[in-house]
């Protein structure tokens, strides 16, 4: 096992945000069971803001970490916000994480990210 | 909290009598074994027990044993120090994919000095089959490397059958026996072996000791190279102490076989059917009946091994598992890659080893444990979410 930050087991043991949105307004999903790591995220915008996000992660201590740091994260953020949260601002947050297991923090950003381009596409498309 | 270890694979403590064979050899008897004089009698004497002992236990002679410091130095001395002395007769070597990666990594060493390697296939337990191994070997295959029971699975070869099929053509057989040896019977002159690797800690012997069985008549180049100790296949003075321990586990092991034996099989059938009949969607992984006694291995669905393996360890058990996550270099299992175990239940496979510490009174707290666990992660699966969205639209 690998050397977790306090923040990381506590996020692990205790992940906030956990489930799925239904009819949300935005889906991000990365990863596969592949390379070991899967995250859903789902969010509600109101008035260009997160006003909910969930997740569902398949995946090691530092992936349920991840995904539950970030939902606490963006949650409340304008939509430009929440898009320049980086992995590397997770992974800070998170009292830093182990060198090979840095990845995990990508996924979390990445499908963070992908939920809000989700939304854009969407409302885009509508208008 | 209790601890309950379910992973004596990778370590099991040292009993009382095995650490008194040691400890007079590093104090009052701490002489070299190569001395002339009287301060290397005993520890001579230590060694040359130790070497009975150890032969005993795989129905070998004494003089034909190997001290190493692990079962991995053993394979690399059987297959490196037999290829570099045997290249000129061929550069084939015939092997199987579930092997342990002491021989698999040297084989991609092996690969590219110009040996040609051959992975027999193997079916979903993990079996090679004799007559893949006979369809594989030609003029040019000078030896034969496979496992006696796997690391991971516990899935036991057909050795004797695979060892009269490389004897037909006169090929050397080597087995890497270290997850077999003290669990079941393993006879090297009644399987006609060549060479055998074993590992000490593997039945109760201390880490840092091994052994490789060379049949007299087979030769090897050392790997270490300068005296004459170990018949000059392994240079440097030897740790007699260390020995002195795997010698006293390999005694033991012998008297204790069947016992050991057939304790820890009564724990692992007990637990593997307390384990399936609580938690839905468990897979077992290598063969029903053909595995080692000790060995349980498990893949939970949905959900990832090393988040098992993290929540677990907070309950107090220990076990480990092949998921990408739980090694370092990030990758699922060469085993049940090997075996067709699909990736997401690869991420999901727990090995649980019986020990001398088990007992059938933990199995309903490990179950509930493991139960509990594996629902909290199941809640917070987008595969399990997906899976029982399906199960809800065919019904």
């Amino acid at each position: 096992m690998p050397e977790y930050s306090d923040k990381v087991m506590e996020h692990f043991t205790k992940p906030r945000n956990i489930g799925e949105l239904d009819n949300p307004d935005g889906t991000g999903e990365v990863g596969n069971p592949v390379c070991g790591d899967m995250m859903k995220f789902t969010i509600k915008v109101k008035d260009d803001r997160i006003e909910d996000i969930k997740y569902l992660t398949f995946g090691c201590g530092a992936a349920i970490a991840v995904s539950s740091m970030v939902s606490e994260m963006a949650k409340g953020k304008t939509l430009d916000e929440a898009m320049k949260i980086t992995n590397k601002q997770v992974a800070e947050e998170l009292e830093g994480l182990p060198g090979n297991k840095m990845h995990c923090s990508n996924l979390g950003a990445d499908a963070l990210h992908k939920a809000i381009e989700d939304y854009r596409a969407k409302v885009k498309a509508e208008n | 909290m209790k601890k309950i270890n379910l992973d004596y694979t990778a370590a099991a403590p040292v009993e009382k009598a095995i650490i008194e064979k040691m400890l007079p050899l590093l104090t009052e008897h701490y002489g070299n074994p190569s001395s002339g004089h009287s301060l290397g009698e005993m520890p001579r004497k230590a060694l040359q027990e130790a070497r009975e002992n150890v032969g005993r236990l795989i129905g070998a002679d004494a003089g034909n044993i190997i001290f190493t410091a692990s079962a991995s130095e053993a394979n690399n001395l059987a297959v490196k120090g037999f290829a570099k002395a045997n290249m000129k007769k061929g550069k084939h070597i015939i092997t199987s994919p579930v092997e342990h990666f002491s021989i698999l990594n040297q084989l991609k060493t092996l690969k590219k000095e110009g040996f040609s390697i051959t992975e027999l296939p193997v079916d979903e337990y993990g079996l090679v089959h004799p007559r893949d191994l006979a369809d594989a070997i030609t003029g040019e295959t000078i030896l034969v490397t496979i496992q006696a029971a796997n690391q991971e699975i516990g899935t036991i070869q057909p050795l004797a059958e695979l060892v009269a099929v490389a004897k037909e053509s006169n090929v050397v057989f080597h087995t890497d026996a270290a997850a077999a040896v003290g669990w079941i019977p393993v006879d090297v002159q009644k399987l006609g072996i060549d060479m055998l690797s074993l590992a000490g800690d593997q039945f109760y012997g201390p880490k840092g000791t091994g052994a490789l069985f060379v049949k007299r008549g087979v030769r090897l180049t050392p790997l270490v190279e300068g005296g004459t100790q170990e018949k000059g296949l392994r240079a440097g003075t030897e740790n007699v102490a260390l020995i002195a321990g795997l010698g006293e586990a390999a005694r033991i092991a012998a008297v204790q076989l069947e016992e050991r034996a057939k304790e820890a099989a009564f724990f692992r059938d007990k637990l593997k059917e307390s384990l399936f009949s609580a938690i839905p969607y468990l897979h077992l992984n290598g063969h029903p009946e053909k595995r080692v006694p000790r060995n349980l291995n498990i893949s939970v669905s949905f959900v990832e091994g090393e988040a098992l393996l993290m929540r677990l360890d907070m309950a107090g058990i220990s076990v480990s598992s092949g998921s990408s996550c739980t090694s370092q270099a990030l990758k699922s299992s060469h085993v049940l890659s090997a075996i067709g175990v699909p990736p997401e239940l690869a991420q999901g496979s727990l090995q649980l080893t019986a020990g001398p510490g088990s007992s059938v009174e933990d199995i309903p707290y490990i179950t509930e444990q493991l139960a509990e666990v594996t629902n909290i992660l199941r809640s917070m699966s987008p595969l399990y979410h997906q899976f029982m969205k399906e199960a809800k639209q065919n019904a």
